[in-house]
């Protein structure tokens, strides 16, 4: 990633949810203002704006992070996955169906970076113990579950998907 | 594991059953539409100042190099606002003066704490808005702020405001004070009470101010158009009382105002009261543009309603027999800037789980230089009874007597007193002590250390919370098709649209799956009260079952003149409408009517007062590090009277996230503020709500004792799930280490200490 320090719009070119895409953004803009002001992608959401609740994740080159914590300049030529692009137009993955049948959210706004994240974890991860659940979640905040649908969805999703369902 | 009852027991055919929500994809693919998504065109952006004094006087505020800032657009202050002096009844929020309304959302003439709005400016970009900020010039001059609940009540404390006087009971004090109101309960006489007892305990015990913590900040979107229509889009627990109180601050015609409630990402009670809303709007009217606002995280914890922190003084004593002959509290709470703190219902739960013969109960309501305090689950319940469960597990040490049992002899059951209400209705406070012993985790017993030497203890307690009816509102069309449209005023944040959709499909004997429920606009539904107040379920659901039975009524009115027949002779079983053979389904019915061009479409308004109280029992299991202080949860069971479940999942999820509010209160939450009052921990990493990390999975009981005032039984179960945990916690953590820790939080340095002074 090469950056150029200017003032005025910079244009950006990224590879996101699967399709190329062509943005100019503000040196000072972050990932997350971008997506969601410049790309209409309000599915990453601001709890903290400093990488506090993980509301904004975001697959990063096959990393997960903090969407407020990028700058918009730096995703020159990556690839960048949003909650917008986990599962199909046709189908929700397996984590997805698990949290909608294990109620595993109830305002939802904490919900996006649940799913990106846990879906991370999953793909590194396919069995994790309860624990392993809870220390890869503690860097995402949710105020109205107290977790235990959540950890117990991600362990059912994880079933599901060694199953191979 | 969770341990409930068996979903769809027979009794009802949706009831009980555990259907995905209507909502649900929306909201785990990311497209749900909540207040910071809004998107408009020609949208512009403000942002707001805020007073980086706790306490000062504003002398003068110079905007002029701010609005001369390119990409500016408006510039305004609270001169900008109407000038009122009125006091208003403004629904569940009870009577409020409209100055002070006013003066929270826009400083008048004193900033009254740190984070205080003082000036907001519209521009092109939120960037450009925030560099304008620094532009605004305020004289502020400083004054000496006091931060703590029993400085405020001193007589030589500065006072906030120069002319507020005590009220007690109507009378008003003849000098200014910090205190709004005193409170007195009484029943019985309480010297002739301990004079009985054997036992008699007294302590005090301190809360910090604790923050709602929803992880969406405030938002609003404001349009204003040149005839005077105002339409906002906000994510708020009630768009109705957001036209209000926007009609209030504003003094603009409420049949003007539309308000537009978003998908909502928590609220606890902190989102009714509006900050933005008013401030967004004169922004949009001066610029000809809508206008969007967001809170960052720093302006929600500083700037918005946390709950109070408190001061509270606890006796009870008991005679031999282990039997309650008398209680006295007296309860303090930090309003805040502004007069209006949960004080009330403190002084109405801090005995509630107790059948009481002798009681007297003083409650104030004081003002310090802190956010005007907000409601937060259950406002006020929690401080008041982690006192009282504490006191009373005292009492149970000193009489050799099981907290559980205590709690079965002493326990409030229907027809006795309760503080400031009538006596208490059918309840289920000794069902959840009864299924509390029962419980697995009560039965099993607690491993006294760890393996690395860590101490163990276990403790419970009760808590209370009334509930709430309010009015709520329900419009259904019986489509082409045979299907539901469910239209309601209830904004969702917890699973409401399956849980009211389930009551209508149930009494209209529809699938769960053919009601299509949507949340609207207040142009668009009658008068809704908030979602607050564990009501929901309760007050809409109970609107949407009189829906179902006006629906069918009038489909039956219809058939009979298609079928030339009397309206009583046509039976209605589980959706069909049959009689002597001839019958027909929903689909044959909403046929049938659409091709004679009627429609079924029937609106309801409903305000029920039968609402039931809601009790709750929690054992929580601790270990303590003796070398830290610090507190880790083992185990945690919570037991609770749904009245009946309608959705269990979506009970059992208010169980748990109402404990872990409760944990995170108990543990370490807490507002740190400085010397000159201002906050230093305004962020998500410094006020540290619980993670996944922090937490064991939460066993939750489902008890169901039917509510009378509901045709299904329904009590409110959203509030009380966050009140017995600090008080379970405190108790468990002197079980494993000897040590009473009587002020919140009960962080590693307080549990540390008291046990380095009890060695």
């Amino acid at each position: 990633m090469s950056v150029q320090i200017q003032s005025g719009p910079v244009a950006v070119n990224a590879t996101i949810n699967n399709e190329p895409v062509d943005f100019l953004c503000e040196p000072r803009e972050s990932l997350l203002e971008v997506l969601r002001d410049r790309l209409g992608l309000t599915g990453s959401k601001e709890g903290c704006n400093n990488g506090n609740c993980g509301a904004c994740n975001v697959m990063l080159d096959g990393r997960l992070v903090n969407s407020c914590c990028v700058l918009g300049v730096e995703c020159q030529g990556t690839t960048v996955t949003t909650v917008e692009g986990v599962g199909s137009p046709e189908g929700l993955t397996p984590l997805q169906q698990c949290f909608l049948e294990g109620a595993a959210l109830q305002c939802g706004i904490c919900t996006p970076g649940f799913i990106v994240a846990a879906q991370a974890l999953l793909e590194k991860n396919p069995n994790p113990t309860e624990h392993e659940i809870r220390f890869w979640l503690a860097g995402n905040l949710c105020r109205c579950t107290g977790y235990d649908k959540i950890v117990r969805a991600v362990q059912d999703a994880a079933a599901q998907m060694r199953e191979g369902k | 594991m969770a341990t409930t009852k068996e979903s769809g027991t027979g009794k009802y055919r949706v009831i009980g059953t555990r259907p995905v929500r209507p909502d649900g994809v929306d909201k785990v693919t990311g497209r749900a539409v909540y207040g910071a998504d809004v998107q408009l065109p020609r949208l512009a952006y403000a942002e707001v100042l805020r007073s980086p004094h706790a306490h000062a006087r504003i002398r003068g505020i110079d905007t002029s190099k701010a609005a001369a800032l390119p990409g500016v657009l408006a510039v305004i202050t609270a001169a900008d606002l109407p000038s009122i002096q009125a006091m208003a009844h403004l629904g569940e929020a009870g009577v409020v003066n409209l100055a002070h309304m006013s003066a929270n959302v826009l400083a008048r003439d004193k900033a009254l704490y740190q984070g205080h709005a003082v000036a907001a400016v519209a521009a092109l970009n939120p960037h450009v808005a925030a560099e304008a900020l620094k532009l605004i010039e305020v004289d502020y001059e400083p004054l000496p702020p006091v931060m703590d609940v029993r400085e405020a009540m001193k007589e030589d404390a500065p006072l906030l405001h120069e002319d507020l006087h005590t009220d007690t009971a109507g009378e008003k004090s003849e000098r200014p004070s910090n205190v709004a109101t005193h409170l007195i309960f009484e029943e019985g006489d309480v010297t002739e009470g301990f004079a009985q007892a054997v036992h008699v305990v007294e302590r005090e015990f301190f809360t910090a101010t604790v923050h709602q913590g929803y992880i969406e900040p405030q938002n609003a979107t404001a349009e204003w158009r040149a005839d005077g229509q105002l339409t906002v889009w906000t994510s708020t627990q009630g768009a109705f009382p957001v036209r209000t109180q926007l009609a209030q601050i504003l003094q603009h015609p409420i049949s003007q105002i539309k308000v537009i409630p978003c998908e909502i990402g928590g609220g606890f009670g902190g989102k009714i009261n509006v900050y933005l809303e008013p401030v967004a709007a004169i922004l949009s009217r001066k610029t000809g543009r809508p206008i969007k606002m967001t809170m960052d995280r720093a302006e929600v914890l500083t700037g918005t309603g946390p709950t109070p922190g408190s001061y509270m003084r606890v006796k009870m004593g008991v005679d031999a027999e282990g039997r309650i002959t008398a209680a006295e509290a007296e309860i303090a709470f930090e309003s805040g800037g502004y007069p209006g703190s949960p004080i009330g219902a403190g002084c109405m739960t801090v005995f509630a789980p107790y059948k009481l013969e002798n009681v007297r109960i003083d409650g104030y309501d004081v003002l310090v230089n802190k956010p005007k305090s907000a409601a937060y689950r259950a406002p006020g319940a929690t401080q008041a009874e982690y006192a009282s469960e504490t006191v009373v597990d005292e009492l149970c040490r000193l009489l050799g007597m099981d907290p559980l049992e205590f709690r079965l002899k002493n326990g409030s059951k229907e027809g006795d007193w309760r503080a400031g209400g009538p006596p208490y209705q059918r309840i289920g406070n000794l069902e959840c002590l009864q299924a509390t012993l029962a419980s697995p985790h009560w039965q099993t017993a607690l491993e006294r250390q760890g393996p690395d030497g860590k101490l163990r203890g276990r403790g419970v307690a009760s808590g209370y919370w009334f509930n709430i009816g309010l009015t709520s509102s329900c419009t259904g069309r019986l489509n082409p098709d045979g299907t539901v449209t469910l239209v309601e005023g209830s904004t969702d944040i917890g699973g409401t649209r399956a849980s009211i959709a389930m009551q209508f499909a149930e009494e209209f004997g529809i699938e769960y799956n053919a009601v299509y429920p949507s949340v609207v606009d207040t142009d668009s539904v009658g008068y809704t009260e908030v979602t607050g107040g564990s009501r929901t379920t309760y007050a809409t659901g109970y609107a949407a079952y009189e829906l179902a039975r006006r629906m069918k009524a009038q489909i039956v009115q219809s058939l009979a003149k298609h079928w030339e027949v009397e309206p009583a002779s046509i039976q209605v079983e589980g959706g069909v409408y049959s009689l002597n053979g001839k019958s027909a389904n929903l689909t044959e019915v909403a046929q049938l009517l659409n091709e004679s061009g009627e429609q079924v479409q029937i609106s309801v308004t409903l305000s029920p007062t039968g609402h039931g109280g809601a009790f709750a029992t929690h054992i929580a299991d601790v270990e303590v590090d003796p070398e830290t202080g610090k507190v880790e949860i083992l185990r945690y069971t919570a037991v609770q009277d749904a009245g009946t479940a309608i959705h269990p999942s979506y009970v059992e999820g208010q169980m748990q996230g109402g404990v872990v509010q409760g944990i995170g209160w108990a543990l370490n939450e807490e507002y740190y503020y400085d010397d000159q009052g201002r906050m230093r921990n305004a962020s998500f990493l410094d006020y540290r709500i619980p993670t996944a990390l922090d937490l064991p999975l939460i066993e939750t009981i489902i008890v169901e004792v039917p509510n009378p005032g509901h045709p299904y039984g329904v009590r409110g179960v959203g509030e009380v799930p966050i009140v017995p945990p600090p008080a379970a916690i405190a108790n468990a953590i002197y079980d494993a280490v000897g040590v009473r820790l009587r002020t919140l939080p009960m962080n590693p340095s307080r549990v540390w200490e008291a046990m380095a002074s009890k060695a």
